[in-house]
């Protein structure tokens, strides 16, 4: 197959960035979108010329790290993550235009490159059940029901990728956050510290500049892990019920 | 050099209580002025810097991705063993350790892996306790299964997530104390090299990948968790960025190299495709609970699998291993679908490939429950194929996956250089010749969890004074990963780094992968050297060494991965014995099993770095009080 | 509360009980002009009547028209905060997103278009109380206390009618995703519920823009004849 690539290229975080054209041939259907860029960069490499750069680790969809806009879609066309986006999706011949996630909260670092780090700054103001490491109780002490099990693993299989942000007109991270806020907040182990966490969350979240919600939907449409627009009604309410109760620890530990 | 384990004395069900009650404390005032470094944020290095900041030590943690969370852990599918019994089988400790043992073949210490044993079942507490969803019964109550190779459901499992969560579990603890300010992960930063003053190690030297700058870290100890070395064999299961240098690094400082040779090959991957693939994918071990294993009778077969019937069909592990059929270890497994293709019967474009089929079980089961229990595997094959499990057998082949090898650690986890601890597949400890599966993750969290942070304290304990980064030993580290940088860049030649690792993971996989022999071994070593030289005299790297730099850092890996390999194949040489994932072809029974030999090499091999480049082997023996040796069968 | 209002969450959920409170009154409004569909009466139009009631509600207990201006100062107050409150967290959000808009997925018509049919709504809603309200945009003849007539000779005009259908139209549009929307902002939408609470937003601003448009178009087609 072949395509025509227009991949952003920006030296670094306070240059200017421009799309720059690439022609591929010979690409195996099968190959997967970064395979295809790896390609890519090493004909460029054979000719000497400047490669790109793009973030992948684990390539199987688990790590979060590959972060590409393809054709305007974060991750591209099919809702799973930019590794796990394979070449026979496209048309033979296609113009293919690549970018980084775009967000403000997300600076280029270099061409399709992009800090996350805020997102790791939302967990810390609270994303987390605290406990120190030694002796528990038996798990079986606490039960979960099923449904309640089910909620929780469908939240926590959130992989901290960012398409979220990327995709959403605001800007906002309600998407992520949400879905660490249903996932402790479900658990029994996450219950002394509900009422703090959503807005504990939810102050880190506007601290980093993260834009609000007008439930536009499109964080669900390209989450790779699908995770449900409803993780965002659960933050609501728990930020609601949160905010009700004033408590002092809030915000402290950021 | 004796290589003093330093296991405590007693029984070996008090060993670790022994050595706890006897270790050396920093009280809790003197401990912010303490300062440790973790390279790696996997599920070791998350646990152990969650761990000892929760002590209220100050905790430096490395990771060269973006984010702590993205470590390598993060892809682990199929679940964690513990000694819990939950489903009352008559599970215990000693089973766990006897089976470890035993999948180890004989070449792992016994006092670890009893600790580690031991140990276990504490881990899923403290996983329960941060808010790690593992699956559970309709009752509410965790959810247990078997899992490759034990006859008892001990394995814990979150969906086929198990990694992922466990590691947001160690990696949210991770954050609670950044936002304690005790704890500070510096990611996309890689460390270059560990630094020694006056025999002990002080600090490390890391290269921050955003802006290239060389930075100098001081620590009273550095934990070194950086995980595997899968990636020499170029296709792994491993992540893109998983690499050597961190252990390598330490190596070439002085910490021993135990047993580079035993690797796993995981059998059920899904097979490589072509020349472009640039990572090979697991498909979790669980599968084997439901799917059968085989390949068509005939060579020249050409039809549908689905059309095969029954008498066509060769189940080779069913055949050859009747107690445990499809569910033998993986060492095991893996070189069975080797030689079954090696015989013309493998099946997909290349014949490099074998059926895994669902069709009994959905038929027995349902659809319905094997979507429950493998749903999201089965999406992920159909994602990456474009072939429907439910309909057509799986194909599977078996990809390096897991090294057992790692930087020699006593029972400590200190490595040969004071100061310098190894935890999690890092170091060589408890696998012996070949890791059961669910048992890494066990591991990794034993050690991070609840051993390193009790003997880094034990370690530090006795060291007095600090140390500046103005040190000679500092400047002089520096420099020379400076110069390293510069000539990397300099070599000024026309080839990237990937075709090099191409080059090298053929070699490996060829010579020194599922099975081995003295003379490939050799040739290898002589084709590594080669590949070494032409590497650094034509490589190409773009870019500049002060900026993001994909190709420094992917170059800078593979210089230490075409080390290693030779080292690889060294040990696989000296080794005279098929043990585990080391099948050695000179050393098999005549139905083409393993042959231990226990007279020789009940031992573990820990090599030196020397100046001349020669490395020098040192052997630990090993003892086996509470198992005694015997030949693994799985018949 | 200052916390509240300043975090985006809080921001948005004062948007919500905000329109959330305009929507009830504009439910009550529509049902309370259904009163004109009586038609003209015998010199004396039901929805004059209303209209009367309206003012006297309460008294003597209340002063007059208490009741009326108790309405005004809560919705006045509503559409202050829900106002502010979007321009507050659009601009919010601009800076968020940066210069690289995003493009639309699946987003709804009616959830991009929110801003625009807001301000139509604004304008409708001046345009409306100058003219019925303060009597102010006096083309037609238009008397106080005269809701009947006002009514029939305003909707003679084919002009009128269709700014009517329009900022009607505008309404329901931005109730479509509002409706939905303020549930959601309000922690009220739940897996179960969510078919019902999208399907309660469409037919919602359906019935309503109905209600509201069946005066105008009554008028214009002679369905309502000319008051007494
Ligand atoms: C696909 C797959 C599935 C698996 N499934 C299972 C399973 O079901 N059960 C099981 O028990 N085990 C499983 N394993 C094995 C297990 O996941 C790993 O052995 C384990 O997670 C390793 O963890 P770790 O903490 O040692 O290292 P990793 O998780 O690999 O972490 C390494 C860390 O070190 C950092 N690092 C490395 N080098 C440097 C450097 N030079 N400078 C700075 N930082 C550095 C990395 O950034 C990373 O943070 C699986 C493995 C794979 C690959
Ligand atoms: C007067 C001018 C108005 C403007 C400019 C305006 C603007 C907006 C905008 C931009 C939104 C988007 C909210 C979001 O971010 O999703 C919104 C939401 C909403 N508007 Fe309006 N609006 C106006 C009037 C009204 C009126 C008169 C009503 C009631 C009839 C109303 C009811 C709602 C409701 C219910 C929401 C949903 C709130 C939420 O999502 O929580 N609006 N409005
Ligand atoms: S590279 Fe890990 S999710 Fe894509």
């Amino acid at each position: 197959m072949r395509f025509t690539l227009e991949v952003w290229t920006q030296a670094s975080r306070d240059e200017e960035g421009h799309f720059e054209r690439y022609d591929v041939d010979g690409i195996d259907p099968d190959a997967s979108f970064l395979e295809m860029l790896d390609e890519l960069n090493a004909r460029l490499a054979a000719e000497g010329k400047r490669t790109i750069a793009f973030d992948s680790d684990c390539r199987e969809g688990i790590c979060g790290m590959c972060s590409l806009t393809i054709d305007g879609q974060p991750h591209g066309p099919n809702q799973v993550t930019t590794c796990q986006t394979f070449m026979r999706d496209f048309e033979d011949g296609a113009t293919i235009r690549v970018e980084p996630f775009r967000s403000g909260a997300f600076p280029v670092v270099r061409d399709l490159v992009t800090d996350r780090s805020a997102l790791d700054r939302i967990v810390q103001a609270g994303g987390y059940v605290t406990t120190k490491t030694g002796p528990k109780p038996d798990p079986n002490a606490a039960p979960v029901p099923p449904a309640v099990q089910q909620k929780v693993m469908d939240a926590a299989a959130c992989i901290g990728c960012g398409a979220c942000v990327a995709a959403c007109p605001n800007g906002a991270a309600m998407l992520f956050t949400g879905a660490k806020v249903t996932h402790f907040n479900l658990l029994p182990q996450g219950q002394p510290e509900r009422a703090s966490r959503a807005r504990s969350l939810v102050l880190a979240m506007d601290a980093e500049g993260f834009g609000g919600c007008t439930n536009y939907g499109e964080c669900a449409r390209v989450c790779p892990q699908e995770i449900p627009l409803d993780v965002i009604g659960m933050l609501n309410r728990e930020y609601r019920r949160g905010a009700r109760r004033e408590d002092d620890t809030v915000g402290t530990r950021t | 050099m004796i290589l003093d384990a330093k296991i405590p004395e007693g029984p070996i069900e008090e060993k670790w209580d022994a050595w706890l009650d006897a270790h050396r404390m920093i009280g809790p005032g003197n401990r912010p002025g303490r300062r440790v470094i973790v390279v790696g944020t996997g599920l070791a290095g998350a646990s152990a810097s969650a761990s000892l900041a929760a002590l209220g030590y100050r905790v430096d943690a490395f990771c060269f991705q973006d984010s702590a969370r993205r470590a390598h852990s993060i892809a682990a599918q199929g679940g964690i063993n513990a000694a819990k019994d939950y489903a009352s089988e008559g599970d215990s400790i000693r089973r766990l350790f006897v089976d470890t043992i035993k999948g180890g073949d004989f070449r792992a210490r016994e006092a670890n892996v009893w600790r580690l044993a031991q140990l276990s079942a504490n881990i899923i507490d403290q996983a329960v306790a941060q808010g790690v969803p593992f699956n559970r019964e309709y009752s509410g109550e965790l959810a247990t299964r078997s899992f490759g190779g034990v006859l008892v459901q001990r394995t814990f499992y979150a969906r086929g997530q198990t990694g992922q969560q466990l590691l947001l579990g160690a990696y949210s603890a991770l954050q609670a104390q950044v936002a304690a300010g005790r704890a500070h992960v510096h990611n996309r930063h890689e460390m270059l090299d560990v630094v020694i003053v006056d025999g002990r190690a002080r600090g490390i030297i890391a290269r921050n990948l955003v802006t290239g700058e060389i930075e100098r870290h001081v620590a009273d100890a550095v934990v070194l968790a950086s995980g595997g070395y899968s990636n020499v064999f170029y296709l792994s299961t491993n992540a893109m960025g998983s690499n050597v240098t961190a252990t390598w690094k330490a190596h070439k400082r002085g910490a021993l190299f135990a047993n580079p040779c035993f690797t796993q090959i995981h059998p059920t991957c899904i097979p490589q495709t072509g020349e472009y693939q640039s990572k090979l994918t697991l498909m979790s071990e669980s599968l084997r609970n439901d799917g059968r294993v085989w390949v068509p009778r005939d060579p020249n077969e050409t039809r549908d699998p689905n059309d095969i019937p029954e008498e066509d069909r060769y189940y080779f592990l069913e055949e050859r291993y009747p107690s445990f059929g499809n569910l033998v270890p993986r060492d095991i497994a893996s070189r069975a679908v080797k030689a079954v293709c090696d015989e013309g019967l493998g099946v997909g474009p290349v014949k490099r490939g074998v059926y895994l089929d669902f069709r009994d079980a959905i038929a027995r089961q349902g659809r319905e429950a094997i979507a429950a229990r493998y749903g999201n595997l089965f999406d992920m094959y159909r994602r990456i194929t474009a072939v429907d499990p439910y309909h057509e057998p799986m194909q599977i082949y078996p990809a390096p996956h897991y090294t057992m090898g790692g930087l020699w650690v006593d029972y400590e986890l200190q490595t040969t250089i004071p100061g310098l601890f190894a935890i999690g597949e890092a170091n060589f400890s408890d696998h012996g010749a070949n890791r059961l599966g669910a048992s890494a993750m066990m591991q990794c969290l034993a050690d991070g969890y609840f051993i390193v942070p009790r003997t880094v304290t034990n370690y530090m304990a006795t060291l007095d004074g600090s140390v500046s980064p103005d040190e000679p030993a500092f400047a002089q580290t520096e420099r020379e990963v400076v110069e390293r940088i510069e000539r990397l860049m300099g070599i000024g030649g026309r080839t990237a780094p990937q075709v090099f690792h191409r080059q090298l993971g053929q070699i490996m996989l060829d010579k020194c992968g599922m099975s081995r022999n003295a003379e490939g071994l050799q040739e290898a070593m002589r084709e590594i050297a080669a590949v070494r030289e032409a590497f650094w005299s034509d490589l190409f790297i773009d870019g500049r060494a002060d900026e993001l730099n994909p190709s420094l850092e992917y170059a800078g890996r593979l210089a230490d991965f075409l080390e290693l390999a030779e080292l690889m194949c060294l040990d696989a040489l000296r080794r005279e014995e098929s043990c585990g994932g080391h099948f050695r072809e000179e050393h098999q029974t005549e139905d083409g099993e393993a042959l231990r030999d226990d007279e020789h090499f009940a031992k573990v091999t820990a090599w030196a770095h020397t100046e001349d480049g020669r490395p020098v082997p040192h052997d630990e023996p090993l003892v086996f009080n509470e198992v005694a040796l015997a030949t693994r069968s799985y018949k | 509360m200052r916390e509240f209002w300043s975090s985006s969450i809080g921001k948005k959920i004062a948007v919500g009980i905000s329109g959330a409170i305009l929507v009830a009154y504009l439910v009550l409004h529509m049902v309370g002009n259904l009163n004109a569909l009586y038609g003209a009466g015998d010199g004396d139009a039901r929805v004059d009547d209303y209209a009367h009631w309206l003012r006297e509600f309460g008294e003597p207990l209340l002063p007059h028209a208490f009741v009326l201006w108790v309405v005004r100062v809560v919705l006045l107050c509503a559409l202050v905060v829900h106002v502010t409150g979007i321009v507050q967290l659009r601009r919010r959000a601009a800076a968020a997103r940066g210069p690289h808009k995003a493009k639309p997925i699946g987003r709804s018509l009616a959830s991009r278009t929110m801003v625009v049919t807001g301000v139509l709504v604004l304008a409708f809603v001046v345009f409306h109380i100058l003219q019925f309200t303060t009597l102010t945009i006096d083309v037609t003849p238009l008397r106080e206390g005269a809701v009947y007539a006002n009514l029939y000779w305003a909707f003679q005009k084919w002009y009128f009618v269709l700014i009517y259908v329009l900022g009607v139209c505008a309404i329901a549009f931005h109730l479509r995703h509002g409706i939905w929307s303020a549930a959601q902002t309000l922690g009220y939408v739940r897996p179960n519920r969510d078919r019902a609470i999208r399907s309660a937003a469409t037919w919602g601003s359906i019935v309503i823009a109905a209600g509201f448009l069946s005066i105008p178009v009554c008028f214009w087609t002679g369905v309502l004849g000319a008051p007494a």
